[in-house]
């Protein structure tokens, strides 16, 4: 992001503001996302990290500015297309966002089958997925069963399984220990290392410390020249 | 598509109550609408089958020789929209009337005086059978100087056919109130189903589901709540059917009331207008409840 002659874009926001009735949740945002960077969002709580994201899916709309993705320009985009818009990304919630009368195995399964895959392949890939991420023995659970930790795992899955183009998390070591965390990294380190690109936003210092990747600060909604740590 | 049903029938499994529930209020309204529909068309078939029996009966003035008989029919006969007419002498009126009169003919049988009149019975060809045509030759006939009174049954049929429109008149209003009541019942299920599952459909929509994906169970699971209240509500007017005419009388059943039940054509009707009610509800519903 800061040296990408060659690189191109796949994420651009233009003046970006988002208010939340008269609340400034961010002001006056540009950026620019390269393909295959793997970008931290930092800062303190309540600086607008998931606002950020937020607005990329379009979870909400923008107050005000442009925001390009892959091409589509979010204002412009038909309601209909807006799935497609979600199908780039895999996201990883602060809240997980399981469905908690569907098992483990059906949360993930539901992005393929909403792709349209075949019932095999989906329960091939899925079976793989939770392997990889060492919740395989739990597939037949339902989230509310789960830890904290579990859950968390479950959301990577999913967020993984269509092989999006980019992922988004959102504190996505929030309630777990170092090992599991570690775990989790290195699933959005194989991510990044296959050309996906990753942004992460986290208040946790040790991730980005451990991950080593560029970071953007956020504080009150404004976005701060990257300063190195 | 595989999936859309999958999941739908899942789905009516796990809401076994509310399903069970919708289906019997389709059901229902299915069935009390055919009831109406079943007596239509046998009021209506009733009424075709008097309507083709009408007939005049023209009584001779008493005193009237023999002789004058064959002139008088050739009268008759002249007046348009005529069929055909017959003669019924006194002797053979007496007759019939005690045949039709069978264990109480012991009446008729002390008396030493035929006390019915001679009489013309007139058939009238199709296209006078009705209304003000049959009455305008039954004027005809009585201005004849030799018949002294003419009997049809115009006014009872007629009377008949007033009832009978005000009936079938409550009929579509019923037919409406149920279809609306079906209605509503689906789009209710619909309605408590999304609410259910308000985080689950937003969930999928932020995994990228297309509203097709997220909608087409709610339809499936709908027409089938549809297809399962025609086929429970048409077997329990079936059921109800075969007990009623297998407790009738066969001599009633078939000479006055031939009861038929309703046509193959009618019970797909039937069933593909509850599909239609499944449809309709859960459309109005998502439209109401599901906005993206
Ligand atoms: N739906 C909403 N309605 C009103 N205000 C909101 C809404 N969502 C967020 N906010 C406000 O916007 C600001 C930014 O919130 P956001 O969730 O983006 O912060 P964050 O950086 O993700 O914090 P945390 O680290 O605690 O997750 C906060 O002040 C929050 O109160
Ligand atoms: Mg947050």
């Amino acid at each position: 992001m800061i040296d990408g002659k060659d690189k191109s874009s796949i994420i651009q926001m233009f003046h970006v503001h988002k208010y939340y009735g008269s609340k400034k949740a961010l002001v006056d945002i540009s950026l620019n996302v390269f393909k295959n960077d793997f970008l931290f969002i930092s800062g303190p709580s309540g600086a607008g990290k998931s606002t950020l994201l937020r607005l990329l899916y379009l979870g909400e709309p923008v107050s005000e500015g442009q925001v390009l993705v892959d091409g589509m320009n979010l204002s412009r985009i038909s309601r209909k297309r807006i799935p497609f818009l979600r199908r780039k990304f895999g996201i990883i919630f602060q809240d997980y966002k399981l469905i908690s009368t569907k098992t483990v195995f059906d949360n993930v399964a539901l992005v393929l089958e909403a792709l349209g895959k075949k019932r095999k392949v989906i329960e091939k890939k899925v079976r793989k997925v939770l392997r990889t991420v060492g919740i395989e023995q739990r597939i037949n659970a339902f989230p509310p069963s789960l830890s904290g930790g579990e859950q968390q795992r479950v959301a990577v899955a999913r967020a993984v399984v269509g092989l999006p183009k980019i992922i988004l998390a959102d504190e996505p070591t929030g309630s777990l220990d170092s090992n599991s965390a570690d775990i989790i990294l290195n699933l959005l380190k194989g991510f990044h290392s296959h050309g996906g690109t990753v942004i992460v936003a986290t208040h946790d210092k040790e991730l980005i410390r451990k991950a080593g990747g560029q970071i953007l600060y956020l504080k009150q909604g404004r976005l701060f020249v990257p300063t190195p740590i | 598509m595989a999936t859309y049903y999958h999941r739908a029938v899942q789905d009516i499994k796990d809401k076994g109550f509310l399903s069970a529930v919708t289906i019997i209020t389709i059901a229902l309204s299915v069935l009390i609408v055919s009831v109406f529909a079943l007596f239509f068309t046998n009021a209506n078939n009733a009424m075709n089958y008097w309507e083709k029996g009408v007939r005049i009966i023209a009584y001779l003035k008493p005193g009237i020789s023999q002789k004058n008989f064959p002139d008088i029919k050739r009268k008759i006969q002249g007046i348009y929209g005529v069929q055909d007419v017959n003669f019924i002498s006194k002797k053979e009126a007496l007759k019939r009337l005690k045949e039709q009169m069978k264990r109480q003919s012991s009446i008729l049988m002390n008396l030493n005086e035929n006390p019915l009149p001679d009489a013309f019975e007139i058939r009238m060809i199709a296209s006078s059978q009705r209304g003000e045509k049959v009455e305008e030759i039954a004027i005809k006939i009585e201005s004849l100087p030799s018949i002294e009174d003419v009997e049809y049954g115009q006014k009872w049929l007629e009377r008949f056919t007033n009832i009978f429109y005000l009936f079938r008149l409550t009929g579509y209003a019923m037919g409406c109130i149920f279809f609306m009541a079906a209605v509503f019942i689906v789009a209710n299920t619909v309605r408590l189903v999304i609410h259910t599952r308000r985080e689950e459909i937003e969930i999928m929509r932020l995994v990228g589901a297309s509203e097709k994906f997220i909608r087409g169970p709610f339809y499936i699971e709908s027409i089938i709540h549809g297809i399962l209240g025609g086929i429970t509500g048409v077997a329990a007017l079936f059921i109800t059917f075969k007990l009623i005419s297998s407790n009738i009388k066969p001599d009633f059943k078939y000479e006055l009331l031939n009861i038929k039940f309703l046509s193959p054509e009618f019970y797909c009707g039937i069933i593909l207008c509850s599909m239609f009610v499944g449809w309709l509800g859960c459309y109005i519903s998502l439209k109401q409840f599901l906005k993206a």
